[in-house]
């Protein structure tokens, strides 16, 4: 027998194959997905320039305020970072915590029907929170009020308490309320997901149960706590409502007094408050605050995967 | 430091399923036992028992008594927890924490229990224990890298200095490898010969040559038919289970006569 390895043109190989339509179709979809988000992004940036051009060319005087974008904005941003700060701050914890009960202490079925429960909070709008937190912000004042007393040496909780309740202290534990839900679900995720290996090599090692999740169940869930922690900070940043009703006056400036009534406002409650009764270069201000929520979420999400990802090849994902 | 295992009449449990009925056994200090039987029978369930480890499994329960330094692993008041720092455990499959680097792993078990350990002497214990596992020379240049950066076998050793790094008194091994290449298949099997001289050592495997070559004693499992429980069908020194074994079936599986 002769050996041949001239290819036969005649031959239809069973190597080759047409297009494969599923393949075309579906690589072709998520590509567009892919650049509809781009898109929307550009689109996004360019309607508030759009919205923004006048008072950024605008006089000092001329904007909101009248003291300059500056003056106006800057304590808006720190209102805003400060509240969605407390609210990360009681968030977290208790997010991590319910979560771990669900994913590891609670009874089996316990567990799958507390687990349910959170799912449905998390698809309740937040606002619905924010209602409750705000009928609960007058008899909250007692309990600030102990806190000014036993911790004012805190500068945080010094000054003079106001009698409404409606203090920054108050928006932050509305809106840690309002993302805790949602946290809550995707930790409950993220833990669940650990492998079975790791948490069996823990305790085969002798660990108890919390050091089996210390050891293995949150430094695997850590990427996906953050993640949850980003979603729950960009509701926080960009609630409206609930701060709008529960601070229907602001402009405190630079104020770190928790608990008095001289409490700077966030950007998008600001937004939300005034964008209906200004006009001209008055609602160009706001469009330009609008563009600094913007640019400080981004910031704050690069900076939160900037933080995933310094140990990323320790992660476990490899 | 290794200590006799008895086991008495041991029934294991899944919820309402018999997975292994009856098996009573000694098993030596200083020794390797075997286990070996077809897929199904309940070799890792019973050796999950003897540190209480299938206790993770929701529904697992045992009826009888495990034995070890004249202590009923089952008995009231007995802390898994204590029972699986005396009797540690090595996986089928490497299981290295992939958040810690290689010396984290080796210590991630001596860190347990509140214990604190200084410099010098983490360092020292983490070069005797991967010493022990015949990897120090292959990792001692790159303990900070993350454990998942070494190669199957390599994992695996690394798992095993994990182990021994808590001084257990018995070290199970899971078909430690079946995962590995014929190489560190052998390092892991040279390994075992050492780790005998300090520690009792139970392993499954479904590789007959190497039940053959490295335990002193061997156990086959065996199962009647699906849905009925795994039991120990003949146990005794390998020697004379691979060349005179008592039972047929024991004969069949061994030479490969099998279902
Ligand atoms: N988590 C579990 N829940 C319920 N039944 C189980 C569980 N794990 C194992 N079993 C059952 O117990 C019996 C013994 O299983 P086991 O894993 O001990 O077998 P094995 O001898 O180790 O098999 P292999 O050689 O394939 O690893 C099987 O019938 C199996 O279906
Ligand atoms: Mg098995």
């Amino acid at each position: 027998m002769s050996t041949t390895t001239a290819v036969d043109p005649t031959k239809t190989s069973s190597l080759r194959s047409g297009r494969r339509f599923g393949d075309a179709i579906f690589s072709a979809l998520s590509h567009s997905a892919g650049i509809v988000i781009l898109l929307v992004l550009i689109g996004v940036t360019f309607f508030l320039f759009w919205g923004a051009k006048d008072a950024l060319v605008a006089d000092g005087s001329e904007v909101r305020g009248g003291a300059g974008l500056i003056a106006y904005i800057g304590p808006l941003i720190f209102g805003t970072l400060l509240s969605s700060i407390i609210a990360l701050l009681i968030a977290v914890p208790l997010s991590i915590g319910i979560a771990l009960f669900i994913s590891h202490y609670a009874p089996r079925r316990l567990a799958s029907g507390l687990g349910y429960v959170v799912d449905l909070l998390a698809a309740v709008p937040s606002i619905i929170f924010g209602l409750w937190g705000m009928q609960i912000a007058g008899s909250a004042v007692p309990s600030f009020e102990f806190l000014n007393e036993y911790l004012g040496f805190i500068p945080l909780f010094s000054g003079t308490v106001t009698t409404t309740g409606r203090t920054m202290l108050m928006i932050g534990i509305v809106l840690a309320i309002m993302i805790l839900p949602i946290m809550t679900a995707v930790n409950r995720e993220v833990f669940l997901q650990t492998p079975r290996l790791h948490e069996e090599a823990s305790l085969a090692l002798g660990a108890t149960r919390w050091e089996m999740i210390r050891q293995t169940v949150i430094p695997f869930g850590k990427s996906g706590v953050v993640s949850g922690a980003m979603l729950g900070l960009g509701r926080a940043l960009g609630e409206t409502m609930a701060v709008a009703i529960i601070l229907s006056a602001s402009g405190g400036g630079y104020s770190w007094e928790l608990l008095s009534a001289n409490t700077p406002g966030t950007i998008a409650g600001d937004i939300a408050l005034n964008f209906p009764e200004s006009f001209g270069v008055e609602r160009s201000t706001l469009f330009v605050s609008g563009l600094a929520l913007f640019v400080v979420t981004f910031l704050v999400n690069m900076f939160a995967r900037w933080i995933i990802s310094r140990r990323s090849e320790f992660s476990g994902a490899n | 430091m290794s200590k006799r295992i008895d086991v008495k009449n041991l029934d294991i449990y899944y919820s309402d399923f018999l997975a292994v009925k009856d098996v009573s056994v000694t098993i030596e200090p200083r020794s390797v036992t075997a286990l070996i039987g077809p897929s199904g029978c309940g070799k890792s369930t019973f050796l999950r028992s003897l540190n209480r480890m299938h206790e993770v499994i929701p529904g697992a329960r045992v009826e009888g008594e495990v034995i070890i330094d004249g202590e009923n692993l089952y008995g009231k008041g007995i802390d898994p927890v204590m029972v699986r720092r005396k009797v540690g455990m090595v996986f089928q499959k490497p299981n290295p924490f992939p958040t810690m680097s290689i010396k984290e792993n080796v210590l991630a078990g001596v860190k347990l229990n509140n214990k604190r350990i200084g410099r010098t002497d983490a360092d020292e214990l983490v070069e005797t224990s991967l010493r022990g596992a015949n990897l120090w020379n292959e990792v001692k240049d790159r303990l900070d890298k993350p454990g998942s950066s070494l190669s199957g076998g390599q994992q695996q050793r690394l798992c095993i200095a994990r182990t021994i790094a808590v001084k257990p008194e018995v070290v199970l091994m899971d078909e430690p490898c079946s995962a590995l290449d014929p190489i560190s298949t052998l390092a892991v099997e040279d390994l075992i010969a050492e780790l005998k001289e300090n520690y009792t050592i139970v392993i499954v495997t479904h590789n007959m040559q190497q039940a053959a070559r490295c335990s002193d004693r061997t156990g086959f499992f065996n199962i009647e038919g699906t849905g009925k429980p795994g039991q120990l069908v003949e146990f005794n020194d390998t020697q004379t289970i691979f060349n005179t074994p008592s039972e047929k079936a024991t004969e069949d599986y061994i030479s490969g006569r099998f279902g």
